[in-house]
């Protein structure tokens, strides 16, 4: 699906968007879904992958989507996902 | 009403006081800094009189909600560090039962003092009795051992809840002090001896660092060191069945097995230094009085009185109750003829002497309500042997 | 997402007993997201560890004692308030932290929450709210809807449930707020606030349980009861916590009472430096 742009913001050049790295410890995840449903910018899908404990863990669709809220390392009642902000110094 | 203000821990010196006033200044005396209970007769005075002295002494009395909640609160004042007691009697005793358990599973030293009276139920709250020691000893649930000791005199009542402390702290066991109505109500003289005379055994702490702390992991004395709260050693303690990590473990056998056995056997094995007995004109007797607290002194005007008339009589006098003094019983009960027991309940110690004296016959003397046995009764039937 | 998950660690790790996790709590129950937002705001307070103490009772989220990397107790059933108050008059520097259910709070440790409160005893208490007794197999509580389906209410709840904040405040919490497991934001900005707060402050975490009672209160799943509390939550800060019963399709959450009131431990040492200077 296109984005669709309204408005180039005039500081857009000088504005470093951070980018995600998403982590996720597939054999901790019970599989509850929670990431998924509850991210913004529908970031994550259920992957086919059986984990260890037998449960479908979460897996990154499109990590550029990811704008950092946080939302599925605070959710996530199995402390199997967490996202940090990508080191760009040398450009991502 | 003006109070007098003490500041000392140790109030050395002589003085006039009632069994339930002379336990709480023991427990003062060996640092006991918090107590929580709540009000029931006869053991209120011990919370009057630990209200008044503990915040003296920068300590903490702590009227809870109802006896639950009091040794609860026991049990956290103790893993915060702090020497821990409550003092009940009967129906409080018959609610705290199950924190007690909790108790001797998390191997939390602290002190219960059961100031016995009649029951079942609501029963006498006025009046004497000696029924809760079965109680004491079998009232949670589980297997365990625990310590408890049947003060005789005030004097006793100041000494032994110093002496319950101590074994408390050693062996990380609910100690408890098994006093009847009378004995806590009692005014006698005690001899407060000065605060370096005073014998103080403090829980062992860990030697070696956090990471390597095991909460639950046993000297060879079976008992294992105690960190307290709030030092760094970041542990778990739980009543489910654990590991030596304080980790529970719900599905072990083995884990089950050592863990009980290990409860029961730190203080079984440990019971020659645990028990002790007062031995009265047993050398040369043929028969003999076996009894505890306020029994055990009309026993021994008894055994005097019997003396007097030709009678070889004597008096082993139980101040340890549980673990239970079979070796010392078995010693007497092989060489005398008889031995009588007079409790103030309808027949309980007298199960466990029978136990241990096999074939020497043994003559039960109930009493129930508010007199104590005679010694005239006593003597009746030493006579009678 | 890379290789690198096995290497990187979790950064609540250091809150958490590793060792012991996994937790024992089903897939798509609240209790872990309460641990969540627990050591988050442990981590944003950036409090010692070595100075909290966790206490729990017994159920499922009793368990919870047995995660945090802190000292901690798991006591009996309905007992952790009072073993709580021991710890932190014992020792007045620890933080203390009760977390437990419903059913251990409220039915079998209903005196001591409220008599904490009272006293204001310097504590926290978290309470996880499942309407259910979870551990024993899902039978009702007193946090149970009317008409709900329980292994114990066969025909329907029959008893009217207990309004928490309502108690919590009428019994004299200084602090009270209510938020569900999907507010992870909010839950742990209150649980922040709770613990900077000098007396009893109460924090209820309304929680699901879609294994035994959502499954068979129309609820399939644990997203359809995140569901629900998405829809039915209206944030109403500082209403009247009479008017906050939880009812199916309404959940008034948000922070209701925030007062100042001396705790017992402060009249407690007062009262100990008065009676010093007479000794004196």
């Amino acid at each position: 699906m296109p984005v669709r742009i309204w408005r180039e913001p005039l500081d857009a050049d000088k504005i470093k968007v951070s980018k995600a790295e998403i982590h996720i410890l597939k054999d901790q995840c019970k599989g509850c879904d929670f990431c998924i449903e509850f991210c913004p910018k529908q970031v994550l899908e259920t992957s086919e992958e059986l984990n260890i404990k037998g449960f479908h863990p979460p897996i990154v669709i499109d990590e550029s989507r990811c704008v950092l809220c946080d939302f599925c390392t605070a959710i996530c009642p199995d402390f199997a996902i967490f996202v940090i902000e990508k080191d760009c110094k040398e450009g991502c | 009403m003006k109070i007098e203000l003490e500041s000392k821990a140790v109030l050395s010196g002589q003085h006039f006081l009632n069994g339930d006033v002379a336990c709480a200044e023991g427990a003062l005396a060996v640092g006991c800094r918090f107590f929580a209970g709540y009000p029931i007769t006869p053991a209120t005075e011990i919370a009057e009189r630990m209200a008044r002295r503990l915040p003296q002494v920068d300590g903490v009395y702590m009227q809870m909600e109802d006896e639950i909640g009091s040794i609860a609160a026991v049990l956290g004042a103790s893993y915060a560090g702090v020497k821990s007691m409550t003092a009940t009697s009967g129906p409080g005793f018959s609610l705290m039962l199950e924190n007690i358990g909790l108790a001797i599973m998390t191997e939390t030293p602290c002190v219960v003092v059961n100031i016995m009276r009649g029951g079942p139920s609501t029963g006498q709250p006025t009046m004497p009795g000696q029924q809760d020691v079965m109680q004491a000893r079998w009232g949670s649930h589980g297997d365990y051992e625990i310590i408890a000791l049947a003060p005789s005199s005030v004097q006793e009542m100041f000494d032994l809840t110093i002496e319950a402390f101590n074994l408390s702290e050693t062996y990380r066991v609910p100690t408890f002090v098994l006093a009847d109505e009378i004995v806590g109500h009692m005014w006698e003289r005690v001899n407060i001896p000065s605060a370096k005379a005073i014998q103080v055994v403090n829980r062992k702490k860990p030697e070696n660092p956090p990471s390597e702390y095991a909460p639950f992991k046993p000297d060879e004395d079976l008992v294992p060191p105690m960190a307290s709260f709030g030092e760094g050693y970041r542990f778990h303690a739980t009543g489910l069945t654990h590991d030596e990590n304080g980790r529970p473990r719900t599905d072990s056998a083995e884990v089950q097995q050592r863990l009980v056995q290990r409860l029961c056997e730190k203080i079984r094995r440990n019971a020659d230094k645990i028990v002790k007995v007062e031995r009265i004109l047993l050398e040369d007797a043929e028969v003999a009085v076996v009894a505890y607290g306020i029994a055990s002194r009309a026993a021994l005007s008894a055994v005097r009185k019997a003396r007097a008339q030709g009678i070889k009589a004597g008096l082993l006098r139980l101040v340890t109750v549980w673990p239970f003094p079979d070796k010392q019983i078995e010693k007497i009960a092989q060489k005398v003829k008889a031995l009588v027991v007079p409790e103030m309940n309808y027949g309980q110690i007298v199960r466990e002497v029978r136990r241990v004296a096999k074939e020497t016959p043994v003559v039960f003397m109930s009493k129930l309500g508010e007199e104590p046995h005679k010694p005239a009764e006593i003597l009746d039937a030493l006579r009678r042997l | 997402m890379t290789e690198k998950s096995l290497e990187l660690k979790h950064p609540y790790e250091r809150f958490l007993r590793k060792e012991r996790m996994p937790h024992i709590w089903c897939e798509g129950c609240g209790n872990g997201i309460i641990l969540n937002c627990f050591v988050r705001a442990l981590d944003e307070l950036n409090i010692d560890l070595n100075n909290v103490v966790v206490v729990s009772g017994i159920g499922c989220i009793g368990r919870i004692s047995g995660y945090t990397n802190t000292d901690s107790f798991h006591t009996t059933h309905g007992r952790p308030i009072a073993f709580a108050t021991g710890v932190k008059l014992a020792k007045p520097k620890l933080k203390v932290v009760v977390i437990s259910g419903d059913g251990d709070l409220f039915a079998i440790g209903g005196n001591h929450f409220i008599h904490a409160a009272r006293r204001n005893v310097d504590i926290t208490v978290i309470c996880a709210n499942n309407f259910i007794y979870g551990m024993t197999g899902g039978q009702y509580g007193p946090t149970t809807p009317l008409e709900a389906w329980t292994t114990t209410t066969p025909y329907g709840n029959i008893e009217h449930a207990f309004n928490l904040v309502h108690l919590a405040a009428a019994s004299g919490a200084v602090y009270v707020s209510r938020w569900t497991a999907l507010h992870v934001r909010r839950l742990k900005e209150s649980i922040k606030k709770a613990l900077q707060k000098e007396g009893f402050s109460f924090i209820e975490a309304v929680s699901q349980c879609p294994e035994i009672y959502g499954r068979y209160n129309k609820m399939k799943t644990a997203i359809s009861m995140m569901k629900w509390f998405k829809e039915a939550s209206e944030v109403r800060n500082f209403s009247d916590p009479a008017k906050a019963e939880i009812s199916p399709d309404k959940i008034i959450v948000g922070e209701f009472v925030d007062i100042e009131k001396p705790s017992y431990g402060r009249l407690l040492r007062e009262m100990k430096a008065k009676l010093k200077t007479k000794q004196k």
